[in-house]
């Protein structure tokens, strides 16, 4: 493998932990509060509101069942507006953050609902506000699950961003893509492929040993 | 038992609780004046720190479901300082009646007084302030896993606004009093079921409740953590001067600690009373069905499988009699076989304490026909003793 070539592999894996980063954070932060909603708004729950949880509910599924790779396309005009331009790396980080929000929603709402109702109980019994109850109960016994749940969402997140190739945001799967594929270099390929083995493994075992320490509900004595 | 009991002087049951123990026949009108009586003695005894006054609890029908009445015109006190015992079978209503009392639910009619209080008009702001002045225990503990156990004592307090400081002089000696100081810093899966409703009753205290819930605390427990459990409740009650009010399925719970009882059964109070008045004369079938399973009432399966409802040329009769407080120590039936010239041939008995009083029962045959046994009835009810008529044997 070239210098240059090398060079490029080391590009494109920034531009892939860039736009991952970014798009993982952002999407975590509005995704996570998303799921918290959709968990507690249903009738007769916490928040309840069943208007807007059914109406937060179908936009979610909406963006979900959309291919990303049409998400993609389909939003450039709000991509302009967010990012000032519809190409390029950065501009590539905006449909990442949309398909991510609903995507950590789903996965977060699922964790709490993991949450025995009877915790839920006890805390209302002791006279905790239904933030107490989120912020000391739901949230802090669902932390196994929503570890894991995000790191699912950043292995999700690095599949997607092969695919903003299309809008030129560059990284390794469009690297893969314009050197291994079409120029038929089988070594970028497969360094390509390797590289990205290597980020979805460290992101994994790193999510999963969190989600263990955090995990207090079966530990061996 | 038998000889623990010929060794220590006679218990002299307290006048007031004597006049509720019914004599013998059971008319209608006997018992509702027994169940009036107990009430009244419930009331009279302290003021009440709960009490349900036309409490109704409907939950409106759903889909292919129709209306169920939950509770029904329900009135109840519940003497404070006491530790009282709601009890019923599985789907009676109880789990219901106690989540009224902290607004978990709230009634379709009628009042919930707590601590002069209708918890039912409060408004989430005032009954969250109500709800940190009762302590809850659950069936399943309900202790947050990613919390040691100090954390988990911990949490009322922190829900309450309380800082770092008085957190940790509250709960320090209350894991103290629950026995798990060397246990702070374990997780609730680190703990065994016994040690987990410990914690759980450590936190119910946490932030010095007047009232103590307890929503079948022992169920989820085996009989020996069961008692260990009961025994902390009611040193709790003594020490701490705490009202106490539990539901449960199981009468030897209530025959443990609760100083009064309440029987309920699809969603009415059927009969309630002093503890020792109710299981040792109880009156209703429920209440009678309940306390079945006590080993001391229990019939031996023997006499049981030989039992016919009507008499046959030649049978014996078989009678339980119940005695209770200074009559467990009377020879009543050698003075029963003197006074009638009836044989009393004793097939089981067992005495047993309720409250720190002894309560018996006896299993005798008598042989004879309906006029001898009709005698033998009135000399036991005479002196004041219970005679139930079993059944016949050949």
């Amino acid at each position: 493998m070239s210098p240059e070539i090398f060079k490029l592999l080391l590009q494109s894996t920034g531009q892939t932990l860039y736009m991952v980063a970014i798009a993982g954070l952002v999407g975590s932060l509005l995704g996570v509060p998303l799921g918290v909603f959709l968990a507690t708004s249903g009738r007769g729950e916490l928040y309840a509101a069943p208007v807007a949880n059914k109406v937060l509910g179908a936009i979610v599924n909406a963006t979900r069942s959309t291919p990303f790779i049409i998400l993609v396309v389909a939003i450039i005009p709000f991509t302009r507006l967010v990012a000032g331009t519809s190409i390029g790396t950065s501009a590539a980080i905006v449909p990442l953050t949309v398909a991510t929000v609903p995507f950590v929603a789903r996965l977060v709402e699922a964790a709490i609902r993991e949450v025995d109702p009877g915790l839920t109980e006890a805390a209302r019994a002791m006279g905790a506000t239904p933030l107490q109850i989120v912020t000391k109960v739901l949230l802090a016994e669902a932390r196994p699950g929503i570890t894991l749940a995000l790191t699912l969402t950043v292995v999700s997140l690095i599949g997607y961003s092969a695919m903003v190739g299309a809008v030129g945001g560059g990284g390794l799967g469009d690297l893969g893509i314009r050197y291994g594929y079409q120029r038929f270099m089988p070594d970028v390929m497969a360094a390509v492929v390797i590289v990205l083995i290597v980020l979805v493994q460290a992101v994994q075992s790193a999510g999963d040993a969190l989600a263990r320490r955090f995990d207090k509900r079966s530990r061996p004595t | 038992m038998d000889t623990v009991l010929a060794d220590s002087p006679p218990v002299r049951p307290v006048s007031s609780r004597n006049a509720t123990i019914p004599t013998g026949t059971k008319t209608a009108a006997a018992a509702a004046q027994g169940v009036a009586a107990g009430q009244a003695a419930v009331t009279a005894a302290t003021e009440a720190i709960v009490s349900f006054e036309a409490v109704s609890k409907r939950f409106p029908a759903g889909r292919g479901s129709a209306e169920v009445v939950a509770l029904d015109a329900i009135d109840l006190a519940v003497p404070r300082g006491s530790v009282t015992g709601i009890i019923g079978r599985s789907g009676a209503g109880k789990s219901t009646l106690i989540r009224l009392v902290n607004g978990l639910e709230k009634p379709s009619s009628g009042r919930v007084v707590v601590d002069g209080r209708d918890v039912a008009a409060l408004g989430e702001d005032k009954l969250r302030e109500v709800r940190r002045s009762i302590g809850m225990v659950f069936q399943h503990f309900n202790l947050l896993s990613s919390r040691t156990a100090y954390q988990n004592v911990a949490l009322p307090l922190e829900i309450a606004g309380a800082d770092r400081r008085t957190i940790e002089a509250r709960v320090t000696p209350l894991l103290e009093l629950v026995g798990l100081s060397d246990k702070r810093d374990r997780y609730p899966s680190e703990l065994s079921g016994g040690q987990k409703q410990r914690v759980g009753i450590a936190r119910a205290l946490a932030t010095q409740p007047k009232l103590l819930l307890s929503d079948e605390a022992t169920s989820a427990l085996d009989p020996e953590t069961t008692r260990s459990i009961l025994a902390l409740l009611k040193k709790i009650n003594s020490e701490l001067g705490l009202s106490v009010l539990l539901i449960t399925h199981e009468m030897e719970v209530v025959k443990t600690v609760a100083d009064h009882v309440a029987v309920i059964d699809r969603g009415a109070i059927v009969e309630r009373g002093t503890t020792f008045d109710l299981l040792s004369a109880p009156r209703h079938e429920t209440t009678r069905a309940l306390l079945a399973g006590l080993p001391s009432l229990s019939l031996p399966a023997f006499l049981a499988e030989q039992l016919r409802p009507e008499p046959s040329a030649g049978s014996r009769a078989v009678l339980r009699i119940s005695f209770a407080g200074d009559s467990a120590t009377q020879p009543i039936l050698s003075r029963l076989g003197q006074a009638t010239g009836v044989e009393v041939n004793i097939l089981a008995g067992a005495i047993d304490e309720i409250g720190g009083r002894p309560f018996g029962s006896l299993v005798v045959s008598i042989a004879g026909d309906a006029a001898t046994l009709a005698k033998a009835q009135n000399h036991l009810a005479a002196h004041g003793l219970q005679a139930e008529v079993l059944g016949h044997v050949a």
